[in-house]
């Protein structure tokens, strides 16, 4: 029996297994209590819940956040979806093939009138910015619901178990991201004056300024006030042959599996797109025990922080910038990714191709804000107010920032004595929000005597927690900016701390006390899943992961609290400022296939809406014709008509018009409609979702 | 500035426009069509569920239907294009006496004009509709060779082909004003330009009323709104269109049908109207109409919503579309009020308005246009709408 379960993770704890049994067509299968059907599938191995209706290819995982529907299920005989359906003890769970059957009336099941509920706020998405915006709005008495369509409060901060950038004071900067959301939610869950409605789902705003909740299986009207949109982003996706592929998702739907439910969806993995979700996104997979091939990046240098690129070149993933994904290759699941070096317009540059196997391709091309409930609070005639990447794609500790912002702004609004947002936090604000600067070329101190931090940290990011933990106040910024980029000057008592709390992992400290010629190097380490042991020899690397050679580990510093190993090396005198890690992954899990794999079907056979298969040829012949309304497109061919109500193809669309010379003014975009997720016709009649099975 | 002339220009792209347009090029004439909408069917015509039947109460209705019927069920087959027929039919269930004669009464004029509709017993109908609500049905009607199609698909490949027959159209375009001399309108004046023609075509819908205003005539065309929505698709258990004509709380009728594509597609008539046009989704309307449905269909309750829209129907006082020349202005064509049945009506009305701008019309179209005249009594009331 295949068990696709992390058994170990450096940061997170493995829950009990508590397995409950569940039937997956027919075959008895182990699941643990409470998680997601799809998760549980995942951990069983099955990769294809059912096969599309339309051309009868495989569909799996996607989106992992209840936006799509392409991993139906049938549970019990109802079709749900997978990724937010908990599966129960017995039940029995059958893959969709082509379309569902209706199932029979439940029994018992009463038509009642559907409550309505005022509130003075609500709050949509309880994620950083939603909890950060309800904490403040509550501090001044007002009372807000918090409505979120998972089962846990925190949103995307849940799943990131790296350490944190931005500042120690104003956004937990140095801590992981998981236990700043579990702070959060813990903070909210205990406020007087929040409510909390999780495993609920905003379905519309209504013209007549009511809200169509589904909470928890059953359906609400809240007549608010004001609406605060928090409720985060959405991946985009990309178009290549084979793009339909069980395996191909995005790397936050990837994140939700490994580091939410702990299931390890792939034994080979790709990346695509280099900025910081999809570097994160490797090191995330390492930390589960999962081998990364590579990761490819269009531009000619990563778009995340240069920390979080060089923390998985030295870790053994080879990063491919000025490349793309040429074709996604396999019968009914994905085997093997076939990339393809650009030249300065982005064309493939034939010849230079390579083909990896791996079994899943995770999308990390870019966010898209989830702007609609924003857009359609403001039809409706109700003042809203939005934060975090609703408003704005940012980090995680810039969401925390602007949704205080928002807070306070919506305490105000509704009268509370708050005064003006302060000028110095729409100023941090902006400062939490900024781009990564220019790299600056590395140097290193001429003394080499005593102990020192060495910092690797060579591009202006907004971060500063080694210069608020150095207890000989050592580390400061240039310019005293929270972007500028650290230097140590000083005293070196080499505690280590500045080692443990910076979240790019940038930090070494040498020491020449010893044995000034064989100095001892101190780099942190968070994958110890990959174990290190006292006298075993470690492949040594530098900044960008090249070679510098092996090496003894003298000591290895375990820390319970912060999860950071401090591995000791002893190393020649003259790399040791340049030692930064060591390599963990095989060189064999990024070797390319001796043979290419070319792509057996054009680009333009690559689909554009895959909840309703529709291909880009279809698109582009329309755009040819003279189509200019996306309304039309979609009256033509389908694209947009399916369940995730074009939330993956339109921004594909529009790609394909600007890829055609048409500029997007000339072009109509869809008009957006009830409902954003599908919700059965009886939860409308007063009737709880599922009936009482 | 020069003007293009065209020899006919017909005023909106929806469910009646873009089939006029259709029917004139085809027959060689040459046509404009100006829509102010960015592509066709984007009003009305997109919102209307797709249902087409030739069982209606009066002869124009009906022949116009069955014509409509033959261009939609063969299109595919003379053109290529799938729109989504599906000869699936219509049943009226009836759950009181009333109903029952009412709808027992109507069948004997229909069956008089040749439809084919027959009374079924309500476990006949439990087959074609299998888990509807058993208890109190007295039976129902069912007419077979009615039917659904795509809407969307539908005036789309009436558009493209039209557009091969040489009309022309001009979106994002509205028509400001028409001038007029004595009785002929010689110019139709837009935001962007104005053109002329021997024949202008009315076939502006909801907003039909305005457009005979800008030329002082007063068309009884007042839209109301009407809601629907669709579902996501599943395996085919539903064979017609179910129409509950029962009165309801806050509504009349409702109906409901599944696609070719397995979507179950349902709308209801809201009483009181809701006047006007408002294409915004108000809260009401989901626990509205999912009462009902799930009360006559429990079934229903497990299959999930996923879009809804709101749409106008433009209505007449007596439920019946006013077709045919204004006699203020010799060259001006009405082809407009079809009450909600624009989709259905559209085909073979098109091909009916091409045959009164071409002065083409036979001894029965005559007939057919008596219950379309726009200068009747409006005194008596569509029996079955």
């Amino acid at each position: 029996m295949i068990t696709n379960r992390i058994t170990e993770h450096p940061v997170l704890s493995v829950p009990e297994p508590s397995e409950v049994v569940f039937y997956w067509n027919k075959t008895p299968m182990k699941a643990r209590k409470g998680e997601m059907i799809s998760s549980a599938l995942v951990a069983n191995g099955v990769k294809v819940f059912g096969h599309h209706h339309k051309d009868g290819t495989g569909q799996g995982i996607f989106c992992a956040n209840g936006q799509c529907s392409k991993c139906l299920v049938l549970a019990n005989g109802l079709p749900v979806k997978s990724c937010m359906t908990a599966v129960k003890s017995n039940m029995v769970v059958e893959s969709v093939d082509g379309l569902p059957r209706l199932p029979e009336a439940v029994a018992g099941a009463e038509i009642q009138d559907i409550e309505e509920i005022e509130v003075p706020v609500l709050i949509i998405g309880g994620g950083p910015a939603g909890l950060s915006a309800a904490l403040e709005m509550a501090r001044f008495g007002i009372k807000a619901l918090i409505v979120d369509d998972k089962n846990e409060l925190g949103g995307k901060l849940v799943l990131q178990t790296h350490k944190f950038f931005g500042s120690v004071e104003d956004s937990h900067a140095g801590t992981r991201g998981n236990q700043i959301g579990r702070q959060l939610a813990q903070e909210a869950g205990e406020n007087p004056n929040l409510t909390v409605w999780t495993d609920s789902t905003v379905l519309f705003v209504f013209k007549d300024k009511k809200v169509g909740i589904l909470k928890a299986g059953e359906y609400k009207l809240v007549k608010p006030q004001t609406i605060l949109n928090a409720a985060g982003a959405r991946e985009k996706f990309l178009r290549f042959p084979g793009n339909h592929l069980p395996g191909i998702y995005g790397a936050g739907a990837f994140q939700t599996l490994v580091n939410r439910d702990l299931v390890r969806p792939s034994q080979r993995l790709f990346i695509v797109g280099g900025g910081n979700v999809g570097l994160i996104a490797g090191y995330h997979a390492l930390q589960a025990g999962i081998p990364v091939a590579g990761l490819v990046e269009a531009l000619p240098q990563c778009g995340g922080y240069k920390v979080h690129a060089d923390k998985i070149k030295r870790l053994g993933i080879p990063i491919y910038t000025s490349h793309t994904v040429l074709s996604a290759n396999g019968k009914e699941t994905l085997e093997s990714v076939t990339i393809v070096k650009v030249d300065e317009r982005f064309r493939p540059i034939p010849g230079t191709e390579k083909t990896f196997a791996c079994d899943t391709l995770l999308i990390a091309v870019g966010l898209n804000s989830i702007d609609e409930f924003t857009s359609e609070t403001e039809k409706a005639g109700i003042p809203v107010f939005a934060a975090g990447d609703a408003l704005e794609i940012a980090e995680a500790s810039s969401a925390m920032f602007n949704g205080k912002i928002a807070g306070l702004k919506v305490a105000r609004f509704l009268g509370a004595p708050t005064g003006e947002v302060p000028e110095e936090w729409y100023k941090k604000a902006q400062v939490l929000k900024s781009h990564p600067g220019a790299v600056q070329p590395q140097t290193f101190s001429e003394v080499e005597e005593g102990v020192m931090p060495n910092i690797h940290c060579l591009q202006e990011i907004p971060c500063n927690p080694c210069t608020t933990v150095c207890p000989k106040k050592s580390i400061s910024t240039k310019d005293g900016t929270l972007m500028g980029l650290p230097v140590f000057n000083g005293e070196c008592i080499g505690c280590g701390q500045c080692v443990l709390i910076c979240p790019g992992l940038a930090i070494t400290l040498v020491d020449y006390r010893k044995d000034p010629e064989t100095p001892e190097v101190t780099v942190p380490y968070e994958v110890f899943n990959y174990p290190v042991k006292v006298g075993e020899s470690v492949k040594c690397v530098d900044i960008d992961g090249n070679l510098l050679g092996e090496f003894e580990v003298s000591t290895v510093q375990s820390n319970s609290k912060i999860k950071t190993q401090l591995v000791k090396i002893r190393v020649p005198r003259e790399i040791a400022k340049r030692v930064v890690s060591f390599r963990i992954q095989d060189e064999e899990a990024s070797q390319p296939l001796e043979k290419v794999v070319m792509p057996e079907r054009t680009p333009d056979d690559s689909f554009l809406c895959l909840c309703e298969r529709v291909k880009v040829k279809e698109v582009r012949e329309l755009i040819r014709q003279g189509v200019r309304d996306i309304n039309q497109i979609k009256a033509v061919t389908r694209a947009g008509m399916g369940s995730c109500g074009s939330k993956t193809c339109e921004l594909m669309v529009k790609q394909l018009f600007r890829e055609e010379g048409v500029p997007l003014e000339e072009v109509t975009s869809n008009t957006k409609r009830p409902l954003f997720v599908e919700v059965p016709l009886g939860v409308f009649a007063g009737m709880k979702e599922g009936g009482e099975r | 500035m020069t003007q293009k002339h065209y020899d006919v220009i017909v005023i909106g792209a929806g469910s009646l426009g873009v089939p006029t347009a259709l029917a004139l090029a085809e027959s060689g004439a040459s046509v404009l069509v100006i829509e102010p909408n960015a592509s066709v069917g984007q009003l009305s015509n997109k919102k209307a569920i797709g249902g087409i039947r030739a069982t209606h109460s009066d002869y124009g209705k009906i022949k116009v239907c069955q014509r409509s019927i033959e261009i939609f069920s063969t299109w595919k087959e003379k053109n290529g294009d799938d729109i989504g027929w599906l000869s699936n039919g219509y049943a009226y269930p009836a759950y009181n006496e009333k109903d029952e004669k009412k709808l027992k009464d109507l069948m004997k004029i229909q069956l008089s004009h040749g439809l084919n509709i027959r009374w079924i017993s309500p476990e006949e109908l439990s087959v074609l509709a299998p888990g509807i609500r058993m208890e109190g049905l007295r039976g129902s009607t069912f007419s077979p060779e009615d039917g659904s199609a795509s809407p969307l698909l539908s005036t789309n490949a009436f558009y493209f082909k039209s557009l091969k027959k040489g009309a022309e159209y001009r979106f994002h375009e509205r028509v400001t004003a028409m001038k007029t001399e004595g009785n002929r309108i010689v110019e139709v004046v837009t935001d962007k330009g104005s053109y002329s023609a021997g024949t202008v075509v009315n076939a502006a819908g909801a907003y039909a009323a305005d457009i005979g205003k800008m030329i002082g005539l007063n068309l009884p065309v007042m839209p109301d709104n009407h809601e629907a929505a669709i579902t996501e698709p599943v395996e085919r258990f539903l064979g017609p269109m179910i129409v509950d004509m029962r009165p309801g709380p806050r509504s009349l009728n409702y109906y409901f049908y599944q696609n070719n594509e397995g979507q179950v597609v349902f709308c209801i008539t809201p009483e009181p109207a809701i006047l006007g046009v408002d294409n915004d989704n108000t809260s009401e309307y989901f626990p509205l109409v999912a009462k009902r449905m799930v009360e006559l269909y429990p079934r229903l309750a497990q299959l999930r919503v996923r879009r809804s829209w709101r749409g106008q129907y433009p209505n007449t006082p007596d439920g019946f579309p006013l077709v045919g020349e204004s006699r203020e202005y010799v060259n001006f064509v009405n082809n407009i009020g079809a009450c909600g049945q624009g989709y259905m009506l559209g085909p073979g009305m098109g091909e009916l308005t091409a045959r009164i701008v071409l002065k083409r019309l036979s001894e029965d179209d005559h007939k057919i246009l008596k219950s379309f005249d726009p200068y009747r009594e409006f005194s008596g009331m569509e029996l079955f709408k």
